[in-house]
C-alpha cells in the first residue's frame, strides 16, 4: 500500500475507536462516542452521488441513520466564471453567464444586461422589457419543472420526473423559437434582447399554456397529493424565519419561511410593476412549504406568462445597434429573481472595453449555505429530500 | 435410480422456469415502467425489445468477476447465493394445476415463508461483507424491514389457512374451488378482504420494491447493499429479487385467488397452469404500477406502519377470523366444504 489511511483512528474507549481530523476538514469532528459506546460514521454524500444535483459532496456524521451534523464542500464545477468575465467583452459575457446557472440562463443574462445598462445608463424599449419578463417568466417555470422532477426522484418516486420532461419538451420548444436555443440562450444583451418574437410563437405559447395547468395540476397531484409523500415533507428540513435571513437565503426557500421578499414585487424591473402576480407565502418552513411555495410560484407563472403574451406591445426590441459597448468607469449592483432567489451581479469597471471585475451573487450558494444547520437532526432519508428541497444548481454555487 | 432422476427433472424444470421467468419479469417491468412514464421501454433488440434482458444477461454473464480489495472474500462471495438459493427453493411448494407441483407438503405454505425469510441473512450478509458504508445501511435497513414484515405476511395468510384448514397449497387451492351462494366464487379474497390487504402491502415490502425499497434506495443509497456487487453476482441478487416477486405473487394467487382454477367453469388441467402464471402475473403487475408510481417511505415510518398498523390489524383479523368461523355457524357452514 503506498497511499496511508487517511484517518487516523486513536483510541479513545475501552474498544471503541473514533475517526480523528478529516481530510476535507469537517469543521466539527466527529463527536466520538456517546454512552452506548457506538461509533460515528462519517458518510461522504457525493461528489457522485445521484441525489446531490450534480458534483455538491456533503459529509455527514451519521449515528445509525440518524443525521448528526453536515457540512458541505463545494468547488468541483468551479470554472472560473467571475474571472473569464475579466477578458471578455460586456457583449461576450452572457455567453459565460449562462453556464453559470443552467437551468435558468436567462435570467443571469437579464441580471447582466441590467447591471451594464445601470452603469451605462443605456435605455431599454418597452418592447424588450417585455420581452425579457417573458423569457424569464417561461424559463423559471422550465426550472421549476426540473425541480419538481428532482424533488419527485429524492423522495423515491421516478414518475413525476417522466412526466414533467412531457411539459418541458414543449416549453423548451417555445424557448428555443424565441432564443434559438434551448438552454445556452444568448438572448438578452445589454440594451435589448437579439431578436423580436418570431412569426407564429405567440400561437405556440398559447398551446402551450392551454395544456399547462392541467399538466401542472396532473403532476401536483401525483407528488404532492400523495400521502406517503407529504408524510415524509410535514415538519422535516424546518428553516425557520431567523436562520433563514441569517444564511442570506431568498427564493422561493425564503418565502417558504414565511418572509414575504420578491424582487419582482419589492425592486421591480423589467416589465414586472405593470403585471398582476401574487407572492405565494409559507408558514413553517419545512419541505412541504417549499415544496407548496415552488408550485404556486409555478401557478403564478402561467399567469405572468398569460398577461405577457396579451399585453405585449409592439415597437423596437433592441436599443443598441452596435455590439461593442464601452462602459464609464464605476461600479454597480443589480438583481433579478431567478427560480432559485436574488441573482445579483456586481459589476465594476474602469472604463474600458472589458468588466474589470464581475462577481455574481448566486442565489443557490446562500440557499446551500444551510445545509449544516437543516440536516442535523433528521434521517438520511431527510436530508436527501431537504437537500432537493433547496433547488441547488452546482453550476451556479460553484461557478 | 428413477426417483433421482424424477427430483433432478423437477428440479431442472424448477430452474428453467425461474430463469425465464426472470428474464421475463425484467423485461416486464422495464416495459410497464416505461408506459407508466410516457416512455416506451426497450424496444431495440428483437421483437418488441423482448431480446434486450437476454442481452443484459450475457453482458452480466462476460463481466470481471471484481471484489473489493478490501471486502470479506468469503461472505462477499457466499452472499449472492445466500440471497439466490431461498428464492429459488421457494418455487417448490407452489402449485401450477391439479397434477403439477413439485412436491405436496403438509407444511408447504410454512416452508415457503421460511425459505424467503432466509434472504434478509443474505443481504445483510452482503452489506456487511462489502466494507462499504452504503451497503452497511443498505443491508441494516434489509434485515430491519424484511424480519418486521415477514411478521404481518405470515399472520395474514393464517385466515385462508383456517378456511382451508390445511398449511397444503395444494388443499387451499382445492378448498376455492366451486361457488358460494350460486354465483360467487369460493375465492378466499372475499371474506378475507382485510387480510388480502395486508399480504398485499406486506409482500410489496418483502420483494423491497418501491414504496418499501430503502434497502435499495437509489437516491439515498445509490443501490445499498448491492452497491460493491458487479457482473452475474450482482446478476443473482437481482434474479432473486425478481423470483421473489414471483414467489409472492404466486402465493397470493393460491391463498386469494383460487391459484389455478378459473371461476365458475371447470379447469382443464392442461390450462391450469396458463391461469395460474395469468393471475401470478396480474398481481405482479399490480405491484409494479405501485412501484412506478409512488414515492418512498421513510425507514422509520416504514418500521412504524409495519409494528403499529399491520400487525396489530393482522393479529386482531386472526382472533376475529377464528371466533367467527367458530361461533358463527352460517360461516361455519359456507366454509366447510
Amino acid at each position: 500500500m503506498t497511499d496511508e489511511p487517511r484517518i487516523t483512528t486513536p483510541i479513545t474507549a475501552e474498544g471503541t475507536t473514533f475517526p480523528g481530523p478529516l481530510p476535507c476538514g469537517l469543521r466539527c469532528i466527529p463527536r466520538g462516542v456517546d454512552e452506548l459506546a457506538t461509533e460515528h460514521l462519517v458518510l461522504n454524500m457525493g461528489p457522485q452521488h445521484p441525489s446531490t444535483h450534480g458534483v455538491l459532496h456533503i459529509l455527514v456524521e451519521l449515528d445509525g441513520e440518524e443525521v448528526i451534523a453536515a457540512e458541505a464542500s463545494l468547488g468541483y464545477l468551479h470554472r472560473g466564471i467571475e474571472k473569464l468575465a475579466e477578458s471578455r467583452r460586456y457583449h461576450q459575457v452572457p455567453t459565460l453567464l449562462d453556464r453559470a446557472d443552467y437551468l435558468s440562463g436567462l435570467h443571469s443574462e437579464t441580471a447582466w444586461a441590467l447591471t451594464v445598462e445601470k452603469l451605462a445608463g443605456i435605455e431599454v424599449p418597452r418592447k424588450a422589457s417585455w420581452l425579457r419578463a417573458l423569457l424569464m417568466e417561461l424559463n423559471r417555470y422550465a426550472s421549476h419543472l426540473v425541480w419538481l422532477g428532482t424533488f419527485g426522484m429524492d423522495a423515491g418516486a421516478m414518475a413525476p420526473f417522466l412526466y414533467i420532461m412531457r411539459d418541458r419538451e414543449m416549453l423548451l420548444d417555445v424557448i428555443e423559437a424565441i432564443t434559438g436555443s434551448r438552454m445556452m440562450f444568448n438572448y438578452v444583451r445589454p440594451g435589448g434582447v437579439a431578436a423580436d418574437l418570431p412569426a407564429g410563437v405567440d400561437a405556440k405559447i398559447r398551446a402551450w399554456l392551454d395544456v399547462a395547468d392541467t399538466y401542472l395540476d396532473e403532476n401536483d397531484a401525483l407528488l404532492g397529493g400523495n400521502e406517503i409523500f407529504r408524510l415524509r415533507m410535514k415538519g422535516t428540513g424546518v428553516i425557520d424565519r431567523a436562520t433563514a435571513l441569517a444564511f442570506g437565503m431568498t427564493g422561493g426557500c425564503l418565502r417558504a419561511s414565511g418572509v414575504d421578499y420578491d424582487l419582482r414585487r419589492d425592486v421591480p424591473y423589467c416589465a414586472y410593476p405593470e403585471l398582476d402576480f401574487e407572492v405565494p407565502l409559507g408558514v413553517r418552513g419545512d419541505n412541504m412549504d417549499r415544496y407548496d411555495v415552488r408550485v404556486g410560484e409555478m401557478r403564478q407563472c402561467i399567469r405572468l406568462i398569460r398577461q405577457l403574451i396579451d399585453g405585449m406591445p409592439e415597437g423596437e426590441f433592441s436599443g443598441r445597434r452596435s455590439r461593442v459597448l464601452k462602459v464609464p468607469a464605476g461600479e454597480c449592483y443589480a438583481a433579478v429573481e431567478s427560480p432559485r432567489g436574488e441573482l445579483g451581479i456586481h459589476l465594476v469597471s474602469d472604463g474600458g472595453f472589458t468588466p474589470y471585475r464581475m462577481r455574481l451573487r448566486s442565489p443557490a450558494y446562500f440557499n446551500l449555505a444551510v445545509v449544516d444547520e437543516a440536516l442535523a437532526g433528521g434521517l438520511i432519508a431527510d436530508a436527501i429530500v431537504t437537500l432537493g428541497s433547496l433547488d441547488i444548481v452546482l453550476g451556479e454555487i460553484d461557478r | 435410480m428413477s426417483m433421482a432422476l424424477g427430483i433432478l427433472a423437477r428440479f431442472g424444470a424448477m430452474l428453467v422456469l425461474l430463469l425465464v421467468n426472470g428474464v421475463m419479469l425484467i423485461y416486464m417491468l422495464r416495459k410497464v415502467l416505461g408506459h407508466l412514464h410516457l416512455r416506451i421501454g426497450p424496444n431495440r433488440v428483437g421483437p418488441f425489445g423482448l431480446l434486450q434482458t437476454t442481452n443484459d444477461v450475457i453482458k452480466l454473464l462476460t463481466k470481471e468477476d471484481l471484489r473489493p480489495a478490501s471486502a470479506d472474500a468469503w461472505l462477499f462471495n457466499i452472499a449472492p447465493f445466500l440471497i439466490f438459493v431461498p428464492s429459488f427453493m421457494a418455487y417448490i411448494p407452489l402449485v401450477f394445476g391439479p397434477t403439477l407441483a413439485v412436491t405436496s407438503l403438509d407444511t408447504g405454505l410454512l416452508l415457503a415463508f421460511a425459505l424467503t425469510s432466509l434472504v434478509p441473512l443474505g443481504v445483510l450478509m452482503a452489506g456487511w461483507a462489502s466494507n462499504s458504508k452504503w451497503s452497511l445501511i443498505g443491508g441494516m435497513r434489509a434485515a430491519g424491514q424484511q424480519i418486521a414484515y415477514e411478521v404481518p405476511l405470515l399472520l395474514s395468510a393464517l385466515g385462508p389457512v383456517m378456511m382451508a384448514g390445511s398449511m397444503d397449497p395444494v388443499k387451499i387451492v382445492a378448498a376455492q374451488s366451486g361457488v358460494w351462494l350460486g354465483f360467487i366464487p369460493r375465492w378466499f379474497v372475499l371474506p378475507q378482504l382485510l387480510a388480502f390487504v395486508v399480504y398485499a402491502i406486506s409482500s410489496q415490502a418483502e420483494t423491497q420494491q418501491t414504496p418499501f425499497d430503502m434497502s435499495e434506495a437509489e437516491s439515498e443509497l445509490i443501490t445499498g447493499f448491492a452497491n460493491e456487487y458487479g457482473g452475474m453476482r450482482f446478476g443473482f441478487m437481482y434474479l432473486a429479487e425478481f423470483s421473489n416477486t414471483f414467489v409472492v405473487s404466486a402465493i397470493g394467487t393460491m391463498l386469494f385467488f383460487g391459484g389455478w382454477q378459473l371461476p365458475w367453469v371447470a379447469t382443464p388441467a392442461w390450462l391450469a397452469p396458463f391461469v395460474f402464471i395469468a393471475k401470478t402475473y396480474t398481481g405482479i403487475f399490480v405491484m409494479m404500477w405501485a412501484r412506478g408510481s409512488l414515492p418512498r417511505f421513510r425507514v422509520d415510518q416504514m418500521l412504524s406502519f409495519c409494528w403499529k398498523v399491520l400487525i396489530p390489524v393482522s393479529l386482531a383479523w386472526v382472533v376475529v377470523w377464528a371466533c367467527v368461523q367458530r361461533l358463527w355457524p352460517v360461516v361455519a357452514m359456507a366454509v366447510s366444504r
